[in-house]
């Protein structure tokens, strides 16, 4: 059984939130994260969850707060956006080394300067290698489910890494859509409890955290990390399964979307794969061969099985919604990187689009397939969408 | 911390056992010795209580020690400094009222020494 609630993408992570139960949120307002704690805030305040929020005086100390109560054995939360996500940055960083499950929603905004509200992923791609488990989501639905599949990557004992899971400002966070939510108990029996090995407020078995790591030992420790991050690729899968039995959905990787017998293909991170589904279904119609690839999990990157699913499509444009200044973009970067390995590389197209939520429309995106169908690609030279000449 | 654990064998994350800094001796950063002269000490513990790293131990003599001026001092006494953990900072030095401590570096401590 399941339900159907009209609910904004903010609002989809807030539903999960509730069904999650975490011990202690803390965060601090900032658009378009906000309406996520706004929600959730509701929910303390009804009584419906029984979670200890913790009104903080920024992000820097919110996720410095989460990461306490984190320590101390909770299942803590936290939830930002752009220059939220860039305050509380130095505390973000350590999460990961202290191997604590946090999850994090993020509603991706564009960084300052110039200062906008609107979506763009320059945020979260700041944050990528500093070893946070990141999963991209398409729709409210999807941000729903990854929150739940989140909590359970990041608690299993093969990991302890803290996870985020991303949206799109406004365009998702802000927009209604009808989700479905499945049944509190089946949710709850998948999140279970948080269960730690050990945890601060055992006094009982007393232990150090966060210590002084100088070149004898910071290597090593950091080498652990590394190797929990291999085991979060596997365990994506296992919960997706476990995840499966209550919504009868898949959780792979990535989505492929008509891309069995493409002569060209997109890949593209979150809603706007939405729009780009659109443009290869209208394509279709027309006897063009197209197909689309929308990765969801950016971290750990699925560099093998992201290769095996393009490694037949003459050619293959990337759509990054930010751009890594004086290097490849972010995701163009990965796609690249995935393909290497192979004998025959397909050819490959760098765009950038929608900076500061500059909208992209299906002609656009239609405007790219043609030019990757006709060859026409420069794979060292950015190309830009949607941007005034 | 002499044997080196390999990142299999490290507890998760930079975990560590409790008290587990007694077992990091940053006596080895010192390049400065604390040379203490107990004849000019009188055991005021203003070293004791300046020192950053404690490694200035201290006792309870009910007979007392010889110190400064060949008197003798009775109660808490300072003794030798524990070259474990002293890092050579010369705070003592610097805030000794009666200079009993003096600064030397340690490859002349260490001659001086043998």
């Amino acid at each position: 059984m399941s339900t159907l609630k009209p609910l904004t993408g903010a609002q989809a992570a807030a539903e999960a939130m509730r069904q999650i139960n975490p011990d202690v949120v803390a965060a601090y307002p900032i658009t378009p994260q906000t309406p996520i704690v706004e929600q959730f805030a509701q929910f303390v305040a009804n009584g419906i969850v029984d979670t200890k929020t913790i009104p903080v005086e920024s992000e820097h100390s919110a996720m410095s707060a989460t990461v306490g109560a984190s320590a101390a054995g909770a299942r803590a939360m936290c939830a930002t956006s752009s220059q939220g996500l860039a305050l509380m940055w130095e505390v973000v960083a350590a999460v990961p080394g202290l191997r604590l499950p946090i999850v994090m929603p993020i509603v991706d905004r564009a960084l300052s300067a110039p200062i906008n509200i609107h979506c763009d992923h320059s945020d979260v791609m700041g944050t990528a290698t500093i070893g946070w488990i990141q999963i991209f989501s398409e729709n409210a639905q999807e941000v729903y489910e990854n929150m739940l599949l989140a909590v359970k990557i990041a608690e299993d004992k093969d990991v302890l890494l803290p996870a985020m899971v991303m949206q799109d400002g406004f365009i998702i966070s802000h927009g209604v859509e009808n989700v479905e939510v499945f049944d509190d108990d089946k949710v709850k029996a998948f999140v279970g409890e948080r269960n730690p090995d050990r945890y601060l407020l055992d006094v009982d078995h007393p232990y150090t955290i966060g210590p002084l790591a100088l070149p004898d030992y910071y290597f090593e420790i950091k080498r652990q990390q590394e190797e929990a991050m291999k085991n979060a690729k596997r365990v994506y899968i296992e919960a997706g399964k476990e995840l499966s039995k209550i919504t009868g959905k898949t959780y792979p990787y990535f989505e492929s979307y008509k891309l069995d017998d493409a002569e060209a293909a997109i890949v593209v991170l979150s809603s706007t794969a939405g729009t780009a589904k659109d443009t290869v279904d209208k394509m279709r119609a027309e006897g063009k061969k197209v197909g689309l690839l929308k990765p969801k999990l950016f971290r750990p990157f699925p560099y093998k099985e992201v290769r095996e699913a393009l490694k037949n499509i003459p050619v293959i444009g990337v759509l990054d919604r930010s751009i890594a200044f004086g290097a490849y973009a972010p995701l163009y970067a990965e796609i690249r990187n995935a393909l290497f390995e192979l004998d025959k590389r397909p050819k490959l197209q760098s765009y950038i689009f929608g900076l500061g939520g500059k909208d992209i429309f299906k002609s656009q995106i239609e405007k790219a397939f043609d030019e990757l169908l006709s060859g026409d690609v420069t794979p060292e030279e950015e190309r830009y969408i949607g941007l005034r000449g | 911390m002499s044997e080196k654990k390999g990142w299999r064998e490290l507890m998760r994350g930079s975990d560590l056992p409790p008290a587990s800094s007694l077992e990091y001796k940053t006596g080895s950063w010192r390049t400065l010795r604390p040379i203490w002269d107990p004849n000019k000490c009188t055991h005021c513990m203003i070293c004791v209580a300046y020192c950053p790293d404690m490694a200035i131990p201290v006792t309870k003599s009910e007979e007392g020690v010889k110190g400064f001026n060949g008197r003798v001092f009775k109660g808490t006494v300072r003794l030798e400094t524990n070259f474990d953990y002293c890092k050579g900072c010369g705070i003592c030095a610097q805030e000794c009222p009666t200079h009993a401590i003096k600064m030397v570096r340690e490859e002349e401590a260490e001659e001086a020494s043998k």
